[in-house]
């Protein structure tokens, strides 16, 4: 068992817990923590370049967008939350069955692994990764946060200033 | 971008060993299938803008709705010109996000409840690609699409590889909404406002799920039998499922989501019979499927917007009261059928055959007496729509107004153009899809 193979267990494990929280702010939280967790993974695994961006994008960026959406909503009424956590439960049913698709190539194990081989990547830099390799990605991206910040924007921060109106 | 490079090379001359097309375009390839989803990207959100001046009221909405749909395109031609899984994925995320947007862009509780099924959906489809594409990067070590085609032909039935390809796939049939994916939908097209439901049956879906489907089954995974048989079954079961379904429906608009399901079946149908007719028939079918929908959505607008209902056993007779928008509407309807001279006709012709010669007549008849029900309710939103005695609710109708007639009789041109002109175009655009020696 490698340091890795327990972090992963780890990730496995926080993520199930963070999944079913009923507070979306805590689940926000549980998934900055969880990103924290996937980079020592990345670092353990010899991918600091992938490590530094989940830190930054998924542990920073993403986790900010997602308290100041959920600071734009509003509480549920007692009586709806109540209802909402009877059916709490019920919600997650299928992942039960996602988790055991996502599990059976890991159990199948090594044998579908056998001839296939890639020579390790040539050492690059940031630069070249970033606006060589991937540039159209990395366009992608920043079109997509762009995407997702305006929406939030638009369908929650309106609501919001109409509700203090009225 | 619509033009191939000898083109621009004849005709612009900016500076002495200048060209634009290289200029700009260096990093991407543009084949004759890109250029076909260009042009469908344009024209679609031409119309949808046009539409949206006249149905969107609030000029603070109409912005908004503005902005979301020019990310929402860039997510579009970015997904067209891409030639990597990876950036793909990207460029159809921004489609997808920016589509939950503008469903639930009137808020209220149908259009988020339209929108978050789409959103549920969309991301279990996204759970399946990503998988997919973790399997095929593990496979093939890169996730360019020759570096994945080149692995998949290495590998050859790798259980790993198989795994990668039906999750893929099956992402790809959620965003397509094909059946037993079609769920979202219905409700998602029926509650977003007319000129988002114009963008979403006209293109979004069309893109996200049946190019990039038509993308990767000819481009990475030309050597999968598999997935032939398994497209040949979604797609007929697609077009039966949403005809049949659109029969018994009231709603205006969710009859026309369910002839959408149908008539990505027959894409889908032709898509499975391989290179050649099948496939010149299906890239055929998917552009003239983003014009007469959008048509037929631009025409349901300017009902719901001049009655004030989509309820079709509340019309009646519209068609005196609304001439244009009748007739244009007759004319989409039998594109769609599949009646000449109009372009649906051709493709589905193309499909059929195409089908019929991969050796697969039953999936080809069972098209055609489909195409008969299409024309059966069809005919049905006709007769209670526009023809008959006018209803007595519809006494004081109006003409909708140039905003909306614009864009359905520019779509309504293209459809008749382009029957017309069907053979030539075959010649000029899709002749590296047709046999040598081909009747056409």
């Amino acid at each position: 068992v490698t340091l890795a193979t327990l972090i992963l267990l780890g990730l496995i494990v926080f993520t199930a817990l963070w999944t079913v929280q009923t507070t979306l702010l805590r689940a926000a939280i549980g998934l900055a923590f969880v990103s924290v967790v996937l980079t020592l993974l990345m670092f353990e695994m010899g991918a600091p370049l992938a490590a530094v961006f989940e830190l930054s994008v998924c542990a920073g960026l993403i986790t900010v967008i997602f308290v100041s959406t959920i600071s734009l909503t509003k509480r549920q009424k007692p009586v709806e939350a109540a209802a909402s956590l009877r059916s709490h439960a019920r919600r997650f049913r299928p992942a039960v069955i996602f988790a055991a698709a996502a599990a059976l190539p890991l159990l199948l194990g090594k044998p579908l692994l056998d001839g296939i081989s890639h020579p390790p990547p040539a050492l690059e830099t940031v630069r070249e990764v970033l606006w060589g390799a991937r540039r159209m990605d990395l366009l992608g991206q920043l079109v997509m946060i762009f995407v997702g910040v305006f929406g939030v924007v638009i369908l929650f921060r309106e609501e919001k200033k109409k509700e203090a109106g009225r | 971008v619509l033009f191939p490079s000898p083109f621009w090379s004849g005709h612009v001359a900016i500076h002495p060993g200048f060209d634009p097309y290289t200029f700009f375009l260096s990093d991407f390839p543009v084949d004759d299938l890109a250029r076909v989803m260009f042009l469908a990207t344009g024209l679609v959100g031409l119309c949808a803008t046009m539409v949206a001046r006249s149905t969107l009221s609030d000029s603070d909405i109409r912005f908004r709705f503005a902005n979301v749909m020019l990310l929402s395109l860039a997510g579009l031609n970015g997904l067209v010109l891409v030639r990597d899984l990876m950036g793909l994925y990207v460029f159809l995320e921004i489609v997808s996000v920016s589509s939950f947007v503008l469903i639930a862009l009137e808020r209220g509780r149908a259009a988020f409840e339209g929108a978050f099924k789409y959103f549920v959906l969309s991301a279990v489809a996204t759970s399946m690609i990503l998988a997919g594409l973790g399997l095929l990067f593990i496979v093939a070590g890169n996730t360019s699409f020759d570096a994945v085609k080149a692995a998949m032909g290495a590998t050859g039935a790798n259980p790993l590889a198989t795994a990668a390809l039906v999750l893929f796939v099956a992402g790809l049939a959620v965003k397509a909404g094909l059946v037993p994916f079609h769920g979202w939908l219905p409700d998602a097209y029926s509650s977003a406002p007319p000129a988002v439901s114009v963008l979403l049956a006209g293109i979004i879906t069309k893109a996200t799920g049946v190019y990039t489907l038509i993308r990767l089954v000819n481009d990475v995974f030309p050597k999968a039998p598999h997935v032939h048989m398994i497209l040949l079954v979604v797609g007929l079961a697609s077009i039966l499922v949403g005809a049949l379904a659109a029969l018994g429906q009231r709603d205006l608009k969710r009859m026309l989501a369910y002839s959408s399901i149908s008539q990505v079946g027959y894409i889908v149908l032709g898509l499975a019979a391989g290179p050649g007719l099948g496939l010149a028939g299906a890239i055929f079918h998917l552009f003239n499927h983003a014009v007469f929908k959008s048509l037929l959505f631009v025409n349901s607008a300017a009902v719901e917007k001049q009655s004030g209902t989509r309820d079709m056993d509340a019309l009646g007779g519209i068609s005196s009261r609304m001439p244009v928008t009748g007739t244009t509407s007759v004319m989409a309807l039998l594109s769609t059928a599949g009646i000449p001279p109009f372009s649906g006709f051709w493709s589905k012709l193309l499909i059929i055959i195409g089908v019929w010669k991969a050796g697969h007549p039953g999936f080809a008849s069972a098209a055609v007496l489909a195409s008969v029900v299409t024309l059966a309710y069809f005919l049905s939103m006709q007769r209670r729509v526009f023809f008959g005695k006018l209803a007595p609710s519809c006494e004081g109708l109006k003409e909708a107004d140039g905003w909306n007639l614009a864009p359905a009789l520019l779509l309504a041109a293209v459809t008749l153009g382009l029957g017309l002109c069907a053979p030539w175009l075959y010649q000029t655009f899709l002749a590296f899809l047709l046999p040598t020696g081909s009747f056409l």
